[in-house]
């Protein structure tokens, strides 16, 4: 596959995802918001420290209130990271490679961006309450997904769409993790308030795991969900699934055998990887949350620049070197 | 749909006579015409129009900061060809694509055209189209321009002209497939009752015409695009994925011992058949324009010594240019011995003493054209223009001759167009696609442009033209 291709559609992946993860973050802060006790004032602060545009978002709002910070993660253009901004990329993505994809794929996508465009902002911010916005969002992402996997063959840039997806999804759900970290409690006191365990809740629901995890864990309180989001090996948005299947599809595009490594960027996938299986949740407890989660963060994006590094770019040298040995 | 009120005086429309009367082969459409009902025909257009962007058909993309894409209008009502009429237009372009063919072969290896002084050779070797590195060349199995796509228009006694014979980068091929897949949708049952002769195997008949320019068994091919900036960009990803082809960029490429590898993930993959959308100069900033980005360096190198095939190979476009256009009829007469089946515009060569004074004295009555540009960029229509155009025009040709070509306006024959609720005359051009693979094939279709303005003759799409499905009857 052409280097360039490949960058793509690793690209196409990401940002789908992206979008998707935004759609989540925004429809369960608005659930929560609902849920609040009277008088406590929103917080949607934490949702721009999450996503890491908070030194972005303050140089052109002051305060965070509901509107403006849904409209900078949604439709807001100057954001390079808000929805329309990450699915206009994921279609130009998309159209770059659109030899490769389906009909029925790049139609969705194409159709997704007609969608985002086309909605005026009055049309969603008129209205009262938004999720159904957010939940056609997340569907029509989840829909490409479905289609991918009864359509697409398993091959090379199957590996790169699904390794570009879990790598966001596990930055992502780390992020959502952190959002937890920002949403500051009233007093120290509340901790296993029915406060903290609405913020819990919301956690929860926005990876769709409520249900999942009330069955698997019982309780609602915060070592259980913080092992289940970063440890847990069979949840599809836990940290380490996402990082073991990233891993397994470097595996599959370099031929290598598992746990062995025949470029940098599975090196370092393979060390995270084997970092996350060989932790608990007593570890986390003490290196503290959000200093574990900044490290798995800074982790990812080695990742992502050796990946880059190792199929993406030109390798003259190497060519050379082909060249006399045959 | 009510037609009676349908004007076409004067003209010569494609499916109506001047009395009214619709022509045999338009009678199974014109009967399913005046059946629909002027809401229904609006809604098949909206939903063409829909299925358009849906798919991503549009052109001329991001120069707009708010991403808005432009689909090519194409109008529900399908052109109409009779096949006696089409085997007749068939049976020219082959001669004209033959005798091209020739042409370009000779004026860079012998010369003989040149010699005999039937085409000036001043013309030739001072057009800016005439690579001088492809002297003494002779591209696989001979062929220069395996595609072609001639415009072709008629005039009021409704007889063909050939308009530009568009040996460089033809485009429009996608729109012809794409809207024969609209048409089909909009007007299910028709088709077969009429009897249309299918297009839908072109890409198919490319990628045999490709492969045919290697001696390999399993050559890889590839389609060489600008990128997704450029306006016909969904033509060059489209036709990689109907050929699987790789759709390649000028990055993607290198050149290392004189074969041209594409950089892949795993390595490098050497690349065998090109089927370039870059124009002649773009191609490579070693052998032409240095300050190209878009080609890669070293690949005519390679192309000389025989690694790569490039189609249209490069050096085509000399027969392209609308002064050289003027001399067809003789080239085909020199290389054929044979009447050309299909007539060229009468036009007059600005770069000769007694054309250029005719020129000056009755341009107003003419169409001006530079010779070298494209798109109905740097033209002039002499009858729709001001005397100070007029005045503009006349200093142009004085100061630079050699640059400007002028022809009578022709009255392009209409066809029934849906306009809001009704129907009116439009006029229309015809752009069939000529492949030259083994032998010569002219794909049974054609993109047929249609000026949407009513009275206006410029139909390119750049300038606010539409399109028709065309349909080429068995």
């Amino acid at each position: 596959m052409l280097s360039r291709v490949a960058n793509s559609i690793y690209w196409l992946g990401r940002y789908l995802e992206r979008a998707e993860n935004y759609a989540r973050f925004i429809d369960v802060n608005f659930n929560l918001m609902l849920d609040l006790p009277p008088g406590l004032k929103a917080q949607w602060e934490p949702l721009v420290l999450a996503t890491g545009d908070h030194a972005h978002y303050v140089k052109s709002h002051k305060d965070f209130d509901k509107r403006s910070v849904i409209f900078f993660m949604t439709l807001d253009r100057s954001n390079p990271n808000s929805i329309l901004s990450a699915i206009t990329y994921a279609r130009e993505n998309g159209r770059i490679v659109r030899e490769h994809l389906s009909k029925e794929t790049w139609e969705k996508i194409n159709g997704l961006y007609h969608m985002l465009n086309n909605t005026s902002e009055r049309k969603i911010w008129g209205k009262k309450d938004p999720r159904s916005f957010f939940e056609d969002i997340k569907y029509q992402i989840q829909l490409l997904y479905g289609l991918a996997d009864t359509t697409v063959a398993r091959t090379e840039g199957w590996y790169f769409r699904t390794l570009g997806m879990y790598l966001e999804r596990a930055d992502k759900t780390s992020r959502i993790l952190d959002v937890k970290y920002h949403m500051l409690l009233p007093s120290p006191q509340e901790v296993g308030s029915p406060l903290d365990f609405l913020h819990w809740n919301a956690l929860l629901k926005s990876v769709s795991a409520f249900n999942t995890y009330r069955r698997l864990y019982g309780t609602i309180e915060s070592s259980g969900l913080l092992e289940f989001l970063v440890f847990n090996r069979r949840f599809p948005r836990s940290i380490y699934f996402c990082i073991k299947e990233a891993e397994d599809c470097l595996h599959m595009i370099s031929d290598s055998q598992n746990y062995d490594f025949k470029n940098s960027a599975e090196k370092e996938i393979g060390a995270l990887r084997s970092k996350l299986a060989f932790s608990d949740i007593a570890d986390i407890i003490k290196d503290g949350l959000h200093e574990s989660i900044d490290e798995i963060q800074q982790k990812i994006n080695v990742i992502s620049s050796e990946i880059e590094l190792s199929f993406f770019q030109i390798k003259q040298p190497s060519f050379t070197q082909n060249q006399s040995q045959s | 749909m009510d037609l009676s009120n349908y004007q076409c005086k004067g003209l010569y429309d494609e499916m109506f006579q001047e009395d009214g009367i619709c022509r045999a082969h338009y009678h199974p459409f014109e009967k399913l015409l005046r059946k629909t009902h002027p809401k229904k025909l609006k809604q098949l257009q909206f939903s063409a129009n829909k299925s358009q962007l849906a798919m991503g058909m549009t052109f001329n993309v991001y120069h707009n900061e708010e991403g808005l894409e432009k689909i090519l209008h194409l109008d529900v009502i399908p052109r109409i060809i009779p096949n006696a009429e089409w085997l007749q237009l068939e049976a020219g372009l082959k001669q004209r694509i033959n005798a091209l063919n020739h042409f370009i072969q000779d004026i860079y290896n012998d010369q003989n055209i040149l010699n005999d002084g039937i085409v000036p050779r001043d013309l030739i070797e001072n057009s800016k189209d005439f690579l001088k590195p492809c002297m003494g060349l002779t591209p696989p199995k001979g062929i220069w321009c395996h595609i072609t796509g001639t415009d072709l228009i008629r005039d009021k006694s409704g007889e063909y002209f050939v308009l530009e014979d568009n040996l460089r980068c033809p485009s429009g091929v996608s729109y012809m497939l794409e809207s024969r897949e609209i048409i089909k949708r909009a007007f299910p049952n028709i088709l077969n009752k009429t009897g249309v002769m299918p297009v839908s195997n072109y890409p198919t008949r490319l990628l045999e015409m490709l492969k045919n320019l290697s001696v390999k068994d399993k050559p890889v091919v590839g389609v060489l695009t600008p990128g997704i900036y450029n306006s016909a960009y969904f033509e060059h990803s489209y036709l990689a994925l109907q050929m699987g082809a790789e759709l390649v960029t000028g990055e993607d490429l290198i050149v290392r011992d004189k074969k041209v590898y594409m950089q892949t993930t795993q390595g490098f993959e050497q690349i065998d058949v090109i089927y370039r959308r870059i124009d002649d100069t773009f191609l490579d900033p070693e052998a032409f324009n240095p300050d190209s980005l878009l080609g890669v360096p070293g690949i005519f190198e390679a192309y000389r010594a025989g690694n790569i095939a490039l189609a249209n190979a490069p050096g085509t476009g000399v027969a392209d240019d609308k002064a050289v256009y003027a001399y067809v009829p003789d080239i085909i007469k020199y290389y054929l011995n044979e009447t050309p089946i299909l007539n060229n515009v009468p036009t007059y060569l600005c770069r000769k003493p007694d054309d250029r004074q005719y020129v000056l004295d009755h341009i107003e009555d003419l169409v001006v054209k530079e010779t070298n540009a494209a798109g109905g960029y740097g033209m002039l229509i002499g009858p729709k223009s001001t005397p100070e155009e007029h005045e503009k025009f006349r200093n142009l040709i004085k100061t630079n001759p050699d640059n400007y070509i002028a022809q009578p306006t022709l009255n392009l024959s209409t066809v029934p167009t849906l306009v809001d609720d009704s129907v009116e005359c439009r006029h229309v051009d015809l752009r069939p696609y000529v492949l030259y693979g083994e032998e010569i094939d002219v794909v049974p279709g054609a993109l047929s442009r249609v000026a949407l303005k009513k009275g206006s003759l410029v139909v390119n799409s750049s300038q606010g033209g539409g399109s028709k499905d065309t349909w080429v009857l068995y």
